[in-house]
């Protein structure tokens, strides 16, 4: 089957080991991580995972349905590339004297939409977002003039359907058929 | 003037709370869940918990086994019979890694077990401390959930939590990793049942539109099946997948883990499914025009090859997991819904029916069987005893009322295929994992669930061997469990592999036994060894009479085959009657 690329955004309980019990569903399948963002959503409480795979389609319904399975996973989402808006962060330090010559910095800040964040007599920090394609042209236009350190974020995305994951947990409640405030009690870590 | 500490566990008692120590709450706790058995083994890391056991002996009941595997079996197999979750303690490091296999086995059947290991104190997790071992890693494939406590206070709440996830939705074991310390300390005690986690919503409603399309699908079909699993047993659906089939007159086949789930005497019992099942139902899955699965996974020992598998029928899928549906059979209508509770909206919306002569298809296909295999296996007039008369004989003489244990291997298929299931959760065995040592454990386990019951093992020489020492358990505790050795010197299920597929060439499956009946007398459990066919009446009516534990060897043909067979890798269909070895 053709293998594609997926996004998952897996909204969870911040509690620990939840990342450790996605990973092992997808090892036990063979299935590589291709980049992985965590932090806390907009519900407080709720964190979110972003994870980038490719696989084929059949298998991203199954493991979605496996992790949403566990159970301190709240919702999983699965995305196409062409269903959300999404980026990635990169940074990259590049020797001064390389970039000063002519008007490579000009060009480039212009042209890639990178911003600098730094300048010492030594290095330039300059800061990229956009698509890994895009990180990568920049990368390799900046390579001849010596990238000291290059550092990539994983990706982060944004869905273009409405529904919004408040409206997933309150249908959980009702389904639940209990008061909001009883949500409360389940905090601990 | 009172002190501070006085003061809070004042403040504390008028408030509804008690000042216990962690091992004292987490014994109360189980209380409330309404546990009164555990099996388990003690170590240095648990003691505080075993301490406090002492002082609940006239609530709890613990079952010292010999090993922990052997606890984590036993805690499965008690509930599997009674229905409430199996609980089980284990010490740190060793102790918790030995319950591995047990956990592992729970989870593949969903039996709802809670695993309560011990760990050692907090200050010292992550040292590589003595017994020390990352148990919740270890144990996070195989558990619906873990969790490690550290805090005394913590206790309550996560065991209410335990018990609510491990008996609710798909059950499955779950393990709480307590340190230490948490056991020692002191809390304020008051519990509360848990009833809701907002990450996990094990009540699904109804799917009454997809059960309304199946109805339709149902009142339709000309050659319907119904394929029904240990689902059926979870939900307690039993009466309602009877009054199902008999509304609509649709025949039942059951997978090995739904056998009971329908009484095997029933006329619209269409047989066992799967690589050792009866031919009639496997056979006839191929011929079906629609096929209802209730509470089963299609696993491959039911399916056999994919490809070639029902596709000229529709699919309809009752299942309270999800991640199930769709796995590995694509079907037409998923019923996402606990069994009882879609069969209960289902059943006044079928239309009552007969197929008669569908009906008679498996009444024919039943006939070439018998033929072909039951009546040479259950009704031999020569050579030595089979592994078919044993269970015949045990079914007939027990008129099917008793709960039946398997080990792992041909005594586990022909204890599935010979004995007459009469009443639900009459059969203890290890589907999924395949377990050999499964079965003495699992013995004691389940009369203990079930005292009353008559509960009979069927143990293979190579299994039994696996977990012998449990007859120490048998004899600390007086387990009046009847023990049934199907001795072929064999790993018999390995070499008929060997025979069918590979040459006959026999590596490693013929065995040296030790003699069983010195063995088990040496534990002070009577014992006896039967050669001939004549004498097997009488010894397992013996066996069945004695009031406590009895272990009886039977010397079985060695070179028996466990047929009809689907070769891996085959369809259904094309399921093998019979099977001459090449010379």
């Amino acid at each position: 089957m053709m293998k594609q690329e997926f996004t998952l955004s897996i909204f969870s309980e911040d509690h620990i080991g939840i990342l450790n019990q996605i990973t092992i569903i997808l090892t036990r399948r063979q299935i590589n991580i291709e980049s992985i963002t965590a932090s806390e959503s907009a519900v407080k409480g709720v964190h979110l995972l972003t994870l980038v795979v490719r696989t084929s389609s059949d298998m991203i319904r199954k493991i979605a349905r496996q992790i949403e399975k566990l159970i301190d996973v709240l919702k999983v989402f699965v995305h196409t590339s062409d269903e959300i808006i999404y980026q990635e962060i990169a940074l990259f330090k590049v020797t001064t004297k390389g970039l000063m010559s002519g008007s490579v910095i000009d060009h480039v800040v212009r042209t890639h939409q990178a911003r600098i964040l730094d300048v010492s007599p030594e290095y330039i920090v300059i800061e990229k977002t956009g698509h890994k394609s895009e990180i990568e042209e920049l990368f390799n236009q900046l390579e001849p003039y010596g990238v000291l350190q290059f550092v990539r974020s994983g990706r982060v995305a944004i869905t273009r359907q409405v529904k919004e994951l408040n409206s997933y947990l309150q249908e959980m409640d009702e389904a639940n058929r209990l008061k909001p405030e009883e949500m409360e009690t389940y905090s601990k870590n | 003037m009172k002190t501070e500490k006085e003061t809070k566990q004042l403040t504390a008692q008028v408030n509804g709370y008690e000042n216990i120590t962690g091992a004292e709450a987490l014994l109360r706790s189980l209380i409330e869940e309404g546990v009164d058995s555990i099996f388990g083994y003690p170590g240095g890391a648990i003691m505080p918990v075993y301490d406090a056991l002492l002082d609940y002996k006239n609530k709890l009941s613990h079952y010292l086994t010999r090993h922990e595997q052997g606890a984590a079996h036993a805690a499965q197999a008690y509930a599997m019979v009674t229905g409430k979750p199996g609980v089980c303690f284990a010490t740190s490091g060793p102790g918790a890694t030995n319950l591995i296999t047990g956990i592992a086995n729970a989870f593949l059947d969903s039996v709802p077990t809670v695993f309560i290991t011990a760990q050692v104190v907090s200050s010292l997790i992550g040292t590589d401390a003595f017994q020390e071992t990352d148990i919740l890693g270890v144990s996070m494939p195989v558990t619906k959930w873990n969790c490690q406590v550290k805090k005394a206070e913590d206790i309550p709440d996560t065991i209410a939590r335990a018990f609510y996830i491990a008996t609710t939705g798909r059950p499955g074991p779950v393990l709480i990793d307590i340190a230490k310390d948490a056991q020692i300390d002191k809390l304020d005690y008051k519990y509360k049942k848990c009833t809701y986690l907002r990450s996990y919503n094990p009540q699904i409603p109804l799917n009454t539109r997809s059960i309304d399309s199946a109805a339709i699908m149902i009142n339709h079909a000309e050659r319907p099946l119904i394929l029904a699993g240990h689902g059926v047993l979870l939900s307690g659906a039993e009466k309602e997948l009877r009054e199902f089939a008999e509304k609509t007159g649709i025949p039942v086949a059951v997978t090995l883990l739904g056998l009971s789930c329908f009484p095997s005497g029933h006329r619209l019992y269409a047989g066992f499914l799967g690589m050792h099942g009866n031919y009639a139902p496997n056979m006839l899955t191929n011929q079906a025009d629609l096929i209802i699965a209730i509470g089963m996974r299609f696993d491959d020992r039911v399916t056999g090859n994919l490809k070639k598998y029902a596709k000229q029928a529709r699919i309809i899928h009752i299942e309270i997991d999800e991640a199930e549906i769709n796995k590995n059979v694509q079907v037409d209508i998923e019923i996402h819904n606990d069994a009882k509770e879609a069969l209960r909206y289902l059943i006044p919306i079928v239309k009552q029916k007969s197929y008669e002569s569908w009906i008679r298809e498996f009444r024919i296909c039943d006939k070439t069987e018998y033929d072909a295999v039951i009546k040479s296996e259950t009704k031999p007039e020569s050579g030595k005893i089979r592994m078919g008369e044993v269970v015949n004989l045990a079914s007939e003489l027990t008129n099917g009322d008793a709960i039946v244990v398997t080990d792992v291997g041909q005594n586990q298929m022909v204890a599935a295929r010979y004995f007459k299931f009469s009443e639900p959760n009459s059969l203890v065995t290890s589907g999924g994992m395949g377990t050999m040592g499964f079965g003495l454990p699992a013995a004691i386990g389940a009369k203990i669930g079930k005292p009353d019951k008559q509960v009979i093992a069927f143990i293979g020489d190579g299994g039994f061997q696996m977990t012998i020492q449990e007859l120490g358990t048998m004899l600390q505790y007086k387990i009046p469990s009847k023990i049934v050795i199907l001795n072929n010197n064999y790993l018999g299920m390995v070499r008929q592999w060997q025979d069918m597929f590979f040459d006959k060439r026999y590596a490693s499956t013929e065995l040296v036994n030790p003699d069983f009946i010195t063995i088990s007398k040496g534990y002070g459990i009577p014992a006896k060894k039967v050669f001939r066919r004549e004498d097997l009446k009488k010894s397992l009516e013996t066996m069945l009479a004695a009031k406590g534990p009895y272990v009886l060897e039977i010397a079985i043909e060695k070179e028996a085959n466990v047929f009809p067979m689907i070769a891996p890798g085959a369809s259904v269909s094309e399921v093998t009657l019979n099977y001459k070895s090449k010379k």
